[in-house]
C-alpha cells in the first residue's frame, strides 16, 4: 500500500494565524490560556484559550468572502486557505476534504444568531467549506468526540490507500461556546486555573478554540521540511463506560499496540509521546496505566493542553502538527503546568523544553464514548 | 485483493423493525419513545441501561440487538454515519441552558456527541474495536465501503458493522449491516444502496 505523508499545515489560534506563531510560543513555554469573564458563556469566570473574533473576521475578509460566514466557518476557512495555497494543488476529483469537529456551528442554536438553523447541521458546515474553496468532492465530516482530530488523519490515510483520493486536506476546529462550557461545568471537569496535565495538583480541563489544517498525501514531491510519514494507526474502544475512561486503559493500550505493530517499529524506536493529557483525574491516570502496560513509561512525554487547552475536534490534529514541528526542530517541548507526578504509574514527563534528536513520535487521544486513537509518525523531511 | 460480503442487515424505520428484509416487529405507535420501548419489550431484551440512553443510542442499540443476536465475532469495527449527528439531544441540552431556570444536566450532556451510541454498542457487545462516526448530507455507501474495506484488508478488523443511524425531530431511520469474508450479498456500493432502500 502507498506510503502516506503529512505535509503543508496551518494553525489558527490565540497565538496567531500560522503554525509558527503557535510553535514559537510553545517552544518559549508561553501559554495562551487566560481567565475570561463572559457571562454569555458561563456566569463565573473561566480559563480558556480564545481567538479575538474581530481579528479573525478581518483575516477572513482577506479571503474575499461574498456572503456572511459563522465564526467557526471563518476559523476553518482561514486555517485551510493557507494550506491549499501553499500546496499548489488543483482541487480536482483526486483531492478530498475531511472536516473534524465535535460540535460545529452549535452556537447557532442561540436564538440571537442571524444564520438559519440548517447551518447547525455538520454536513452543511462541510458544504460551506467545500463550496468556498471549490472542492469537487463532498466534504467528509468526522465527529468522534475528542479523538476526531487524530482519527481524521487516520481516515485520510485509509481512504488514500483504498484509492479514493491522492491527497486529502484535513481540517479541524471547535469554538468555545456556552453549549460546551456549561456541559463540562456540569460534569465538574473545568479547571478555573491553567490546567496541569499529569500533575498532582491537577484540577480539570480548560477548553481551547483553534482551527488547524494539514495536507495528507501520497505524493513524495509534496514533502516539506517538517513532513512526517504516518506509519501506523489504530482506534480501539474501551467497551467500558460512555463518559469515564477505562480503569485499565484497555482501549488506549490496544490502540498503541496495534499502531506499533502496523508501523513495524519497536517500543525503543519511539522518541516522544504527544499524549492526550486533559488534566482530569481519571483521564491522566488511565493514560499512565496504558503507557505503562505498553512499556512506554520511560519515553519522554508531554501534553500540550497547558498551552492551548483542550481544543476538542481540533486537538488530535493540532497536537500532531505541533509534534511535526517539534520533531523538525529537534526539541522536546515542556509539558506546561506540570510540577509533580500525580498519577500512580511512572511517566517521563518533559519538565523543561530541551534539545533532543527526535525521529519518531506517538500521538494519542481518548474521548467520550470510550474511544481511543494512537498514531505513529516518522520524520521524512531533510 | 480479497472481496468482502454483507452477511446480514437490519432496518428500523416507519414504526417497523426488519432483519434481512423480513419484518420482525411492527407497531402503530407514532412516537419514537413509545415505539422503541415496545420493541425492547416484545423482542425480549434485558438491558436496564437502555432506559438511560438518549434516542439516538436507543435506535442504534435496538438495531444492533437484532443484528448481533447470534454473532460470535468480537473483532468487529463500527463504521456508522448519519445526517443530524446528535442534534436531537443537543437541542435538549441547549434548551435546558436558557430560560428562567438554566440547568445543565451531566447525564444529558454526555449524549451530545454522535459517537456515544457506538460506545453503548461496544459496551453491550464487548467490542474493543475500531469506531468511527461520519456525518453526511445523505446516505453515502461509497465512503462506508472504502473505509470498511480498508479496515478489513489491513487486518484491523475481522468484520465491520456499518450503516446509518439518524434521529432528528422525532424522525428516525436506521440501517445497519455486517460486512464479513462471506455472506449473502456483495459488499459493493450498488448492493449497499439497494439494501439501504429495501423496505
Amino acid at each position: 500500500m502507498d506510503k502516506v505523508y503529512l505535509s503543508y499545515n496551518n494553525i489558527v489560534s490565540a497565538y496567531g494565524f500560522d503554525s509558527n506563531a503557535a510553535v514559537d510560543a510553545i517552544q518559549a513555554e508561553t501559554t495562551s490560556l487566560r481567565l475570561i469573564e463572559d457571562n454569555r458563556i458561563l456566569p463565573q469566570p473561566f480559563c480558556a484559550s480564545r481567538i479575538d473574533p474581530d481579528l479573525l473576521f478581518n483575516v477572513h475578509a482577506q479571503l474575499g468572502p461574498t456572503e456572511p460566514y459563522t465564526p467557526l466557518e471563518q476559523l476553518l476557512m482561514v486555517a485551510l486557505g493557507k494550506v491549499i495555497a501553499a500546496s499548489g494543488l488543483e482541487l480536482n476529483n483526486r483531492v478530498g476534504l475531511i472536516v473534524s469537529t465535535t460540535k460545529g456551528n452549535i452556537d447557532i442554536l442561540e436564538a440571537n444568531r442571524s444564520f438559519p438553523e440548517k447551518r447547525v447541521y455538520l454536513a452543511e458546515l462541510g458544504k460551506m467549506i467545500k463550496t468556498f474553496f471549490g472542492f469537487q468532492n463532498d466534504a467528509i465530516v468526522l465527529s468522534n468526540a475528542c479523538v476526531s482530530g487524530i482519527l481524521a488523519i487516520a481516515v485520510a490515510k485509509r481512504l488514500i490507500q483504498q484509492g479514493r483520493y491522492d491527497h486529502v486536506f484535513v481540517l479541524g476546529g471547535d469554538l468555545v461556546s456556552k453549549f460546551i462550557l456549561s456541559g463540562f461545568d456540569a460534569l465538574k471537569a473545568l479547571s478555573s486555573v491553567p490546567c496541569r496535565p499529569f500533575c498532582k495538583t491537577r484540577m480539570g480541563i480548560n477548553i481551547g478554540e483553534l482551527g488547524a489544517s494539514v495536507l495528507v498525501t501520497k505524493d513524495e514531491n509534496l514533502i516539506i521540511p517538517e513532513s512526517v510519514a504516518l506509519l501506523g494507526e489504530a482506534s480501539c474502544n474501551d467497551a467500558n463506560h460512555i463518559s469515564g475512561p477505562s480503569r485499565t486503559g484497555e482501549g488506549l493500550f490496544r490502540s498503541v499496540r496495534s499502531a506499533l505493530t502496523q508501523s513495524g517499529l519497536a517500543i525503543e524506536d519511539i522518541d516522544y509521546i504527544s499524549a492526550h493529557g486533559t488534566a482530569t483525574q481519571y483521564n491522566d491516570e488511565m493514560e499512565a496505566i496504558a503507557f505503562n502496560r505498553a512499556g512506554l513509561h520511560t519515553t519522554p512525554l508531554n501534553s500540550l493542553k497547558g498551552y492551548i487547552g483542550h481544543t476538542l475536534g481540533a486537538s488530535g490534529l493540532v497536537e500532531t502538527i505541533i509534534g511535526m514541528h517539534s520533531m523538525h526542530r529537534n526539541k522536546l517541548f515542556a509539558s506546561k503546568g506540570f510540577q509533580e507526578i500525580g498519577v500512580t504509574q511512572p511517566l517521563n514527563i518533559i519538565a523543561k523544553t530541551t534539545d533532543r534528536k527526535i525521529d519518531t513520535f506517538l500521538k494519542t487521544a481518548s474521548g467520550f464514548g470510550g474511544c481511543n486513537t494512537a498514531a505513529i509518525f516518522q520524520k521524512v523531511g531533510p | 485483493m480479497e472481496s468482502y460480503h454483507i452477511q446480514s442487515y437490519c432496518h428500523i424505520r416507519d414504526q417497523e423493525i426488519s432483519l434481512n428484509g423480513t419484518s420482525i416487529f411492527k407497531s402503530g405507535e407514532t412516537n419514537f419513545a413509545d415505539f422503541i420501548k415496545s420493541a425492547y419489550k416484545i423482542l425480549d431484551t434485558h438491558y436496564p441501561k437502555f432506559f438511560k440512553m438518549d434516542s439516538l443510542s436507543k435506535l442504534a442499540f435496538m438495531a444492533t440487538e437484532v443484528l448481533l443476536t447470534s454473532e460470535t465475532e468480537k473483532n468487529m469495527a463500527l463504521v456508522v454515519s448519519n445526517r443530524a449527528a446528535s442534534l436531537e439531544t443537543d437541542r435538549k441540552h441547549y434548551n435546558s441552558l436558557v430560560g428562567d431556570n438554566p440547568y445543565a444536566s451531566p447525564a444529558l450532556f454526555v449524549y451530545t456527541l454522535p459517537n456515544i451510541c457506538l460506545g453503548e454498542i461496544s459496551i453491550r457487545h464487548g467490542l474493543l474495536s475500531e469506531n468511527s462516526f461520519f456525518i453526511f448530507e445523505d446516505f453515502n455507501a461509497e465512503v462506508l465501503q472504502d473505509y470498511a474495506d480498508n479496515l478489513l484488508a489491513t487486518g484491523k478488523t475481522e468484520k465491520a458493522l456499518c450503516g446509518w443511524i439518524d434521529m432528528d425531530s422525532g424522525k428516525y431511520d436506521a440501517f445497519l449491516y455486517v460486512v464479513a469474508k462471506s455472506g449473502m450479498f456483495d459488499h459493493s456500493k450498488k448492493e449497499i444502496n439497494r439494501l439501504y432502500k429495501t423496505e
